[in-house]
């Protein structure tokens, strides 16, 4: 047994009586297939389904996105050209619905950027109990979308909802109508979405401040320097590489927003809350549209796939940086 | 006592009062749910909410049966879908993450373990499939699926659910894999394990926390999964979201069956987010931020 081996023996990663003969023997011997083919054999299943699951669906519907075609219809597929992106881009709706979207990403991302970084300055510090409050505080981004959302709308509710309880009570304010106006429509998935995610960040927060090392601080506290000085120049710089990714990421999922607002308020009231992944919903699978659903799925595509490569190229910069 | 000890103790101790706001905060919604779930009808409608009540379980009984009230005395229609929804999510969820986790658990370990031509490439290839929004793959899936017979099956959304699994399964699996040092197995190489045997009696018996881990998050991303389970299926294959979300909602107004279909749901989601409080990090990264 080789001087290798005998550490293994030792760390008892490898239970002896299960060691092949010829091992234990010390000879050496190889069989059984080469390193390439074990290789190929273990990656070939996943790409393979991946291609067939994602690049051949993605390529048809790149073609019917060129096409006047309806999946209910029985009429085959018609080359119309850039017809479909063109209506689409001309379309005074669909930038509405973009700008909804990106309203909602934008509040919403920077509200939970906010509240979860206070979160974890809050709970970066001792405290009994603090690794079940921690966890506690990371159940919602764990729960069904659906489920949350709908839930949710009964505390919107106008009559029987909790938060008008609240309202009326607690904050003395009148009755809001949470889900029935444009504009509350609006915020009310902006808390949702709040709520749900801020752990998120929270935990992400919470990763950036474990890793700052305590010296810099110390280093600080012989200069006396003030308490906003160190957060401004030590914790902050520390943590805003790791925050930056996680708002990217939480970018990227707003994008996708479709089963909050499904189940909230189906882009109501009128289409104040209609986003891109709703309306295309709607092409798809209520207009069966489904030529002009591709064009529009192609344009998303492109926007995430760009999203997604800004974000891979950030984290492999933040993971050198560590 | 120092002025400025006694300033840092009051500074801590509006920090506590602040996590315990946070914590009500975070937790009156979901006490909300698991109230709602037991309180009778009536006061579910009421204008100011009861905190105190008799609790009832007629909500999780209408989980199970359709009942129907004839002169002040109920009757049991029949059996409610929402158990056979229920064991279809545990079904399609349990067998795809089965699925997703060993292919992913292999091709994490050929990326780890040996020189794949254009590497970066095929891992941004693999996470971008996951980053899509499934409402634009669902269409062209749906014609797929009709052509092949797949809409409304079990095998249907389990592939899929594997499919859009093993992305996330390959990404964190590596992450770990890479942590693993490749001694030990080199070691059993050269001891007359052939690469099969290394791997499985080596790194493998390693990896048995990474995945269990990854298991838990592609079982509750599969889940809690609604697009697809909306979209390509119809009755006998739905998922429980789909169901919770259109037939216990659309009537808008029975809540309590909302809450008790909801409770029911989320617990086992709950139970794991506990479990695996020391990998949520990793797991909702992707595996690229490990602490």
């Amino acid at each position: 047994v080789g001087q290798l081996g005998e550490a293994i023996l030792e760390e008892k990663v490898l239970d002896v009586g299960n060691r092949p003969q010829e091992a234990v023997g010390g000879r050496r011997r190889r069989g059984g297939l080469s390193d390439h083919q074990v290789k190929t054999a273990f990656l070939m299943p996943t790409l393979l389904l991946l291609i067939a699951w994602n690049i051949f669906p993605l390529l048809w519907s790149l073609y019917l996105s060129f096409c006047s075609f309806s999946a209910t219809d029985s009429q085959p597929a018609r080359w119309i050209g850039i017809a479909n992106y063109h209506a689409i881009l001309n379309d005074p709706g669909i930038w509405k619905y973009f700008s909804t979207t990106a309203t909602i990403v934008v509040f919403s991302v920077l509200a939970q950027a906010a509240i979860g970084f206070s979160l974890a300055m809050l709970l970066n510090r001792p405290f009994p109990l603090k690794g079940f409050v921690t966890t506690l505080l990371l159940v919602p981004m764990m729960l069904s979308p659906v489920v949350v959302g709908l839930f949710w709308k009964y505390l919107f509710d106008d009559v029987n909802g909790l938060m008008n309880f609240l309202a009326e009570t607690v904050f003395r304010q009148e009755r809001v109508q949470w889900l029935s106006t444009p504009r509350m429509a609006l915020t009310s998935l902006v808390i949702v979405d709040t709520w749900m995610w801020s752990p998120f960040m929270m935990l992400i927060s919470l990763a950036g401040l474990s890793a700052v090392p305590p010296h810099l601080y110390e280093a600080a506290e012989v200069d006396r320097a003030s308490s906003w000085f160190k957060f401004r120049w030590i914790t902050l710089p520390m943590v805003a590489p790791l925050l930056l990714v996680a708002l990217l990421f939480r970018t990227m999922d707003a994008f996708k927003l479709f089963d909050l607002v499904y189940v909230m308020t189906k882009g109501a009231p009128g289409d104040s809350t209609e986003t891109l992944s709703l309306h295309l919903y709607r092409i798809a699978f209520d207009q069966f549209d489904t030529g002009k659903a591709c064009a529009l799925a192609y344009i998303m595509l492109v926007i995430i796939i760009a999203l997604s490569n800004l974000y891979v190229r950030y984290l492999n910069k933040v993971k050198e940086g560590h | 006592v120092k002025p400025w000890e006694k300033r840092q103790r009051i500074i801590s101790r509006i920090c506590v009062g602040l996590v315990v706001v946070a914590v009500l905060i975070y937790m009156i919604p979901i006490y909300w749910i698991a109230a709602t779930s037991i309180k009778p009808t009536l006061l579910i409608h009421s204008r100011t909410p009861v905190l105190f009540f008799q609790p009832t379980g007629e909500h999780y009984r209408h989980l199970l049966y359709r009942t129907v009230n004839i002169a002040g005395r109920e009757r049991v229609l029949g059996a409610s879908e929402y158990p056979e929804r229920y064991w279809n999510s545990i079904v399609i969820g349990g067998i795809s993450t089965f699925l997703a986790v060993a292919l992913g658990t292999m091709a994490a370990y050929a990326f780890s373990r040996f020189k794949v031509k254009g590497q970066s490439d095929w891992m941004f290839f693999i996470l971008s499939t996951r980053m899509l929004p499934p409402v634009v793959v669902v269409i062209p899936i749906f014609l797929m699926y009709r052509a092949l017979g797949l809409l409304d099956t079990h095998l249907g959304l389990i592939l899929l659910y594997t499919v859009f699994n093993v992305s996330f399964a390959v990404w964190l699996m590596k992450g770990f894999m890479d942590e693993i040092p490749k001694e030990y197995e080199e070691a059993a190489l050269l001891d007359g394990y052939t690469r099969l045997q290394a791997f499985r009696k080596v790194t493998l018996p390693q990896s048995v926390t990474a995945i269990a881990a990854t298991a838990v998050f592609c079982l509750i991303s599969a889940w809690n999964e609604f697009a697809f389970a909306l979209l390509l299926t119809t009755r006998s294959a739905t998922t429980a979201p789909p169901t919770i979300a259109n037939a216990m909602g659309a009537s808008g107004l029975d809540w309590g069956q909302v809450a008790a279909g909801a409770a029911v749901f989320l617990l086992p989601v709950a139970f794991f987010t506990f479990l695996m409080r020391n990998h949520l990090l990793r797991g909702i990264t992707f595996g690229a931020i490990k602490k």
